[in-house]
């Protein structure tokens, strides 16, 4: 076995990867609950790559034959429900998972220096997300599939100039149809997933670089022992691959529970409108996007206005990838410090709990302001970030890490 | 350089190739019945792969249109989203027979029918609800203050035949924008 293993390393870096990786990396000891959502995204993205390719393997993406094609995995192929549903619960599940994993980057300020880029390639992962997302939700060609797919590409389409040049690019003809599905699954199991799996390893090498932030928000690596270890620092392995596996086994109880139980969670994680076809001559009666793209639509429907509505769409989108630049208190990262900070950020997720809830329900004009409402508290948070941070209230930051 | 160059060029066929291929179906036209359009009923029907709304209208409808007007964006339709024959509050040319591509300016859904007063919010007067975001336009296609889409729905070029039993849809309104 050692035999093996020096042959190995004198032709390819691999017990060097492990060290650096994993036995010699040394993290935070004070890490909580949050942070079991790194590895969990990892383990979300294998699973959802795996399932997609046994999916693949009976979808058929032409606007006549998609939808039946689903129907034969759900009742025909063996075991072809349990692959399906995993893939859609997965889809949710994935959202769940990076919107407590970024929540996380808030609460501790792990966007803050030296971490930028570790944020900006996780927010460009963000981004790939949502467009992976998209592309797949379109793929199974029900009606919302249809109605989301002309909505979405009508947007691309409202750009200014080259607007519907790229509409009719990314829609291969005037419609939604099987030329959009041919380019989709393109996107959605080749394009996407590939440009994910980059970023995927560029954000664990930046990681690695700049070390973990923790709870405290304090840098460990400026305090090193005689030895050159980050004093409060433990090696990830065994420590937080035991503490992951954990946190693996609570999440597969979760996504089993689901999965067997509850697989569209009442329209949730699979819309009771996508079970009709597409009807190019029929939109469904009340129009609403997955619960994880809810926020967006309901701060879209709150501007009664084209452009200005799509721009702010766009503006809600990209806020987080400034976070690094907008957050100027000099003294303190974590929301343990800042107790101003933390009700900013409560507000924050309230809102977008709120927008959320509001744009799964029906377009009413009774629920246009409250939406106008969170729409310009969340973009409340971010504008004033940068003057609260400098003047806020801080403690005192210890030296070392509490526990 | 000359290597960025030649990759930028190379980009030009791979981009091109994702267009629309030459199956991508030309205009015709249609001709629909009205015989069978009782007063205050609608007829959906598929033109150029876009649904195309014909309305018969009461009475009451029609006098519907008037009192709505302080409500809407473009009243008197100034924006060329109709053919000049049909620039009036019936947004037609005979004030019973609406003919409209039904397609929300804003980001192209079919818009809900919603005739009956009272049935979208309180004091609503009949008209077309988006189920997407929210738009709003009256019986005549005229769209809302303060919703999301921008203009009035599109009418299409068309003309009675057959005595006015029938109406035949001849061409896209070219200055009109769908959405
Ligand atoms: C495929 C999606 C993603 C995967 C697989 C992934 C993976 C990971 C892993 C394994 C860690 C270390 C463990 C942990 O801190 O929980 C981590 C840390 C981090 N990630 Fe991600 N991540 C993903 C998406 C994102 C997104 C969308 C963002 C933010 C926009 C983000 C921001 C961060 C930050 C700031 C850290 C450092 C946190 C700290 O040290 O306190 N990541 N990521
Ligand atoms: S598509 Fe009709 S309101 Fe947006």
């Amino acid at each position: 076995m050692s035999r093996v293993l020096a042959w190995i390393d004198r032709r390819f870096p691999l017990s060097r990867l492990i060290r650096e990786s994993m036995t010699e990396y040394y993290a935070p000891k004070n890490f909580n609950f949050w942070y079991f959502f790194g590895s969990l995204a990892l383990l979300v993205f294998a699973m959802q790559v795996i399932t997609g390719i046994f999916l693949l393997a009976h979808y058929q993406p032409s606007a006549s034959k998609a939808f039946d094609s689903i129907q034969t995995i759900m009742y025909d192929v063996k075991w072809g429900w349990l692959i399906r549903y995993l893939h859609t619960t997965g889809a949710s599940f994935f959202f769940i998972v990076i919107y407590l994993h970024m929540l996380r980057g808030y609460l501790y300020g792990s966007y803050r220096k030296p971490r930028e880029l570790l944020w900006i390639v996780g927010f460009v992962i963000y981004v790939c997300l949502m467009a992976e997302a998209y592309f797949g939700y379109v793929l199974p060609f029900g009606n919302m599939s249809y109605w989301g797919g002309e909505v979405i590409t009508s947007i691309v389409g409202a750009i200014p100039y080259a607007g519907s040049w790229l509409a009719s690019l990314a829609r291969g003809g005037f419609g939604i149809g099987t030329a959009t599905l041919n380019r989709f699954m393109a996107f959605h199991a080749v394009l996407v997933p590939a440009l994910l799996g980059l970023l995927v390893v560029a954000h664990v090498l930046a990681l690695h670089e700049t070390g973990s932030n923790n709870p405290d928000g304090i840098e460990i690596r400026e305090h090193l022992g005689p030895d050159g270890k980050p004093l409060d620092g433990i090696p990830f392995h065994p420590y937080y691959t035991v503490k992951d596996i954990m946190g693996v086994g609570v999440f597969l109880i979760a996504l089993s529970l689901v999965v067997f139980y509850a697989p569209t969670v009442h329209g949730l994680f699979i819309e009771t409108y996508n079970y009709i076809p597409a009807n190019p001559l029929q939109t469904p009666p009340d129009v609403t996007p997955a619960w994880y793209l809810a926020p967006y639509y309901a701060m879209l429907r709150a501007i009664p206005d084209k452009k200005l509505g799509i721009l702010v769409l766009f503006l809600a989108i990209a806020a987080p990838f400034f976070l690094p630049w907008l957050d100027r208190n000099p003294r303190a990262k974590s929301i343990r410090y800042r107790p101003v900070y933390l009700a900013m950020v409560v507000v924050l997720v309230a809102c977008l709990l709120v927008l959320g809830w509001i744009g799964m329900q029906p377009a009413s004009p009774a629920l246009l302001p409250p939406a106008r409402i969170g729409l310009a508290l969340y973009f409340l948070f971010f504008a004033s970030l940068p003057f609260v941070s400098r003047i806020e209230p801080t403690r005192p930051v210890p030296d070392r890490l509490r526990m | 350089m000359v290597g960025a160059l030649g990759c930028a060029g190379l980009a030009v066929p791979f981009v091109k190739s994702l267009e629309p291929d030459a199956s991508v179906a030309a205009a015709a036209t249609t001709v629909a019945d009205l015989t069978g359009i009782a007063p205050g009923m609608q007829m959906t029907l598929s033109w150029q792969d876009k649904p195309v709304i014909i309305v018969h209208r009461t009475p009451e409808m029609i006098a519907s249109l008037k009192e709505v007007e302080p409500q809407l964006a473009d009243p008197n339709c100034t924006v060329p989203q109709q053919p000049p024959y049909a620039k009036n509050i019936y947004r037609s040319i005979k004030p019973e027979w609406l003919v409209m591509v039904r397609v929300c300016t804003h980001l192209c859904c079919i818009p809900l029918f919603k005739p009956a007063p009272g049935s979208v919010e309180p004091g609503w007067d009949g008209g077309f609800h988006c189920p997407c975001h929210g738009s709003l336009y009256d019986l005549s296609g005229r769209v809302y203050k303060n919703v999301p889409a921008p203009r009035n729905m599109a009418i299409p070029e068309y003309r009675f035949v057959d005595g006015g039993k029938k109406v035949e849809i001849t061409a896209m309104y070219p200055e009109a924008k769908l959405c």
